[in-house]
């Protein structure tokens, strides 16, 4: 890698570094897939894929196949061009948090100095995907689910911002790899008290933010049978998919990188690769944790929805932020 | 299909734009092929309208126009969750009406199998109940559960689902010592599973979130409606067949009628799951109290039914099932009538989901424990 | 305020519990079965469709072709074609179950008058065409073949 850098130009690496992510989201997508099942049937004393493969490793690639060949149903009254525009916008940005994430002190693509800001960026763009799919189907599930998105997503950026500025105060940085870089001693979320309430917050919105169950209400499958992809088939809906697990894991990573100490951990006998699976180790920890709410909860009520992010996550956020920003002022 | 936007002006208030939905008769949640017409206004139901008989199968019209031994069978597919109370109310209904004394044993075998399938049938609805919250888990367990319930039934009956077990005059089959005492290690497991699903569900505040308040049915409103079983009993009215007007051997039995405070989703989930402990308590009581003896009369051959009418009422799982026999002296019934305890339950929901949330819609729906062949016949 | 936060407070300490339940799920052995690999007993008092019972010291089919259970049959799934021997006693020349219709209701078990009908215990009878369906109990085997 180093020496890739130091001779081509930096157009080069971004371009290989972009053709690296690309193969990562879809291998990471593929991976959560099949892992999120696995865990699914065991968290249900079941034993869940098996047949293809060792254990059905390959099922989610022979699934991810099934899906390109099918035909891509188009009912004749979406909204044409939206219809076909949706997937991709909610699959193309999904890659893009990689570029800045440090996943070791050597490993990123871009260092960023506004790092996290674009990586909250990038993710609120899903928003963006979710309601033109929902909005362009011109399904009555669809459009309630499309509905539910907008609202859910805007209401629980504030509390993912808030949280994350209480590190950014502590740190006095939104480069990703300066804030791991502080957290060599000892991660922020065992170090500062304020830290590890952000992080609750931060967690709890990032499952909302990414429509994950208890708070999947865009796509509630009881009420909206498939919210805003009901009229999606083939790959178009596996595009929605891949999207869903880059996100968890885009937030996975930034909690990681931001709480968690990113890369920092006890060395392991790899080298220098050992800082990376550390980071990998800790994000996946965290999308185990998202994986198992998924599977014990029942959903939340839209309204109470709202509720918890206006009337709990938000006003914590903003009351744990004011008293970190006094502490580190004293 | 389009977004179907209608609007309605009513005599003084604004117009209200309606946005109607369909939810079936192919949905997750109405747990078969019910369909309803669901006017909103944003997230709010402004009118429900059920649509049913997508599984008409003229069950009525069947028992009329066969002799009625024929429609033994029939009475095990119109509530396909828990088909035993209808078997056992058509064959009490005829015992009764041509005068068959049923030993008590086999009365006995008739009250377990029953419980049991009861118990089978509310794990089923908690499962089902909590898919429509969204909670993808506890089903899984329900299920595991129910297997065990239904592998003793398979035994006992030859089928897992539509048991054809009674017989004229008694039961086919008796318990013996090793189907008891398997039993007996069920009633074990089953104790030791409450804790698990009060620990997943009933303690859970996303839970309790959800249901608490949410589709109250008052006590007058549950009368005005007809609404028996559980949805009765939730609303805090203890009206139990089984204790009011008890039939075959449950006045040996002592057992509570669990009823709600409040007639919401919750009571009516504690309701069901306390009516799973009360089943277990009477299995337990049978079980000890055995008599011993013949399982089945001896009857005639040819059994005609004597000209008249009359009615019979069993406590099913969801409610008050009742048959009524018109009968012209014949072996085949001049009229049979089935009332299904379903069929009073689901219309309450018109007028119960009117200014809910969609979500609690569908939360009430799911509570009100409906099986929609059961109402279409 | 404290109420908010004994809510707070209790409601988390809900949601852990839910999360211990299914985490000891999680550790413990599935309860499913790899189903065409590994098959589940059947209960013993599984009864299946109707199947003709043989004299054990004859070997013959005990049934009398007597009609009863086509009479009483509540879907009508029953037609038989009856025989004499030389000696003049009847015998089923064809007994056949249309299982398309058969509810398996053992009615037809129940009224035999000779005990000549029992229940199989094949239970996983797919077909690809409706003839199939039709079984001759006469010529088809105890183990349903």
């Amino acid at each position: 890698m180093d020496t890739i850098i130091s001779i081509t130009s930096a157009f080069t690496s971004v371009a290989l570094a972009a053709a690296v992510i690309v193969g990562f989201v879809f291998v990471n997508a593929t991976a959560l897939g099949y892992i999120e099942r696995k865990l699914c049937g065991r968290f249900q004393r079941r034993i869940g894929p098996m047949e293809v493969g060792w254990h059905g490793i390959l099922q989610m690639p022979v699934d991810g196949i099934k899906l390109i060949a099918k035909q891509l149903i188009v009912p004749s009254h979406v909204a044409g061009p939206l219809f076909y525009v949706a997937p991709v916008l909610a699959f193309a940005p999904a890659a893009l948090p990689f570029l800045v994430m440090p996943f070791a002190p050597r490993i990123q693509v871009l260092a960023m100095e506004a790092g996290l800001v674009f990586v909250l960026a990038v993710i609120s763009f899903n928003t963006f995907a979710v309601f033109l799919a929902g909005w362009s189907s011109n399904n009555n599930y669809s459009m309630i689910g499309a509905l539910r998105a907008v609202a859910q997503n805007i209401s629980y950026e504030i509390p993912i911002l808030l949280s994350l500025l209480t590190v950014v105060f502590l740190t006095g940085s939104f480069n990703l790899s300066r804030i791991v870089q502080v957290q060599e001693s000892l991660w922020f979320v065992l170090r500062h008290p304020g830290a590890i309430l952000a992080f609750l917050v931060f967690f709890i919105a990032a499952i909302a933010e990414t429509n994950r169950a208890p708070f999947d209400l865009p796509e509630a499958e009881s009420e909206l049978t498939a919210g805003f992809h009901t009229e999606y088939s083939g790959i178009a809906f596996g595009m929605f998919m891949i999207a869903e697990y880059t996100y968890l894991f885009v937030n996975c990573c930034l909690a990681t990188a931001v709480f968690f100490g990113g890369w920092w951990g006890p060395t392991l006998p790899f080298g220098q690769y050992s800082s990376c699976i550390w980071f990998f180790i800790k994000a996946y920890t965290l999308v185990f944790i998202v994986i198992w709410c998924r599977w014990t909860f029942p959903r939340v009520r839209f309204d109470q929805l709202m509720n918890l992010s206006w009337k709990y996550l938000i006003p914590i956020a903003l009351g744990n932020l004011l008293l970190t920003a006094l502490c580190t002022k004293l | 299909m389009g977004v179907a936007v209608r609007s309605t002006k009513t005599e003084s208030g604004p117009i209200h734009y309606r946005y109607f939905m369909n939810v079936g008769p192919q949905h997750p949640s109405t747990h078969g092929v019910l369909r309803l017409i669901i006017g909103l206004y944003g997230e709010y139901v402004l009118s429900i309208e059920p649509v049913i008989g997508y599984g008409h199968r003229m069950h009525e019209k069947m028992a009329q126009s066969r002799p009625w031994q024929a429609f033994l069978p029939n009475t095990a597919r119109m509530d396909y969750a828990c088909c035993l109370p209808h078997q056992h109310c058509y064959l009490s209904l005829i015992e009764q009406h041509t005068g068959i004394k049923v030993p008590p044993r086999a009365e006995y075998i008739r009250v377990i199998a029953v419980e049991l399938n009861r118990i089978a049938s509310h794990l089923l609805w908690l499962g089902a109940f909590l898919l429509d919250l969204g909670a993808f888990t506890p089903i899984l367990y329900c299920f595991d559960d129910r297997e065990e319930v239904l592998d003793i039934l398979e035994n006992l009956t030859g089928a897992r689902i539509t048991h054809c077990f009674f017989r004229i005059g008694g039961v086919l089959a008796d318990i013996d010592d090793h189907s008891a005492n398997r039993i007996r290690e069920f009633m074990r497991r089953m104790r030791g599973r409450f804790s698990v699903y009060h620990k997943l569900v009933t303690e859970n505040i996303i839970f309790i979130k959800r249901t608490r308040d949410i589709g109250i049915i008052t006590p007058d409103m549950a009368r005005r409606y007809g609404a028996t079983g559980p949805v009765l009993r939730g609303s805090g009215i203890a009206y139990d067949v089984r204790k009011q007007q008890p039939y075959s051997a449950y006045r040996d039995f002592s057992f509570d009628v669990p009823t709600g405070s409040r007639g919401d989703c919750y009571d009516r989930y504690l309701v069901r799951v306390e009516e799973m402990q009360q089943s277990l308590c009477i299995i337990e009581q049978a079980l000890e109290r055995m008599p011993a003896g013949e399982i089945r009369a001896p009857v005639p051959r040819t059994i005609r039914l004597p000209a008249g009418q009359r009615s019979f009422s069993v406590e099913g799982a969801r409610g008050e099932v009742t048959y009524y026999l018109v009968a012209d002296g014949t072996d085949t019934p001049y009229r049979l009538k089935v009332r299904s305890p379903c069929y009073a339950n689901l219309n309450l929901i018109q007028e119960l989901g009117q200014g809910m949330l969609f979500a609690d819609m569908i939360a009430t729906l799911g509570s009100l424990d409906l099986v929609i062949p059961e109402i279409d016949r | 305020m404290k109420r908010y936060i004994i809510e707070l407070v209790q409601g988390g300490a809900s949601l852990l519990a839910g999360l211990g339940v299914t985490l000891r799920a999680l550790v413990a052995q599935p309860v499913t079965v790899p189903y065409p690999r590994k098959k589940l007993p059947m209960q013993p008092g599984f009864r299946g469709h109707p199947m003709l019972v043989r004299n054990p010291a004859t070997g013959a089919f005990t049934c009398i072709a007597c009609g009863t259970c086509m009479q009483r049959c509540p879907s009508r799934c029953i037609d038989i074609t009856a025989a004499r021997t030389e000696s003049g006693t009847k015998y089923p020349a064809r007994f056949q179950l249309d299982f398309t219709r058969c509810s398996l209701c053992g009615i037809c078990v129940e009224v035999c008058p000779v005990s000549g009908l029992a229940f199989s215990r094949s239970f996983a009878m797919p077909h690809r065409t409706r003839e199939a369906c039709k079984y001759d109990l006469v010529t088809r085997g105890e183990e349903g073949t």
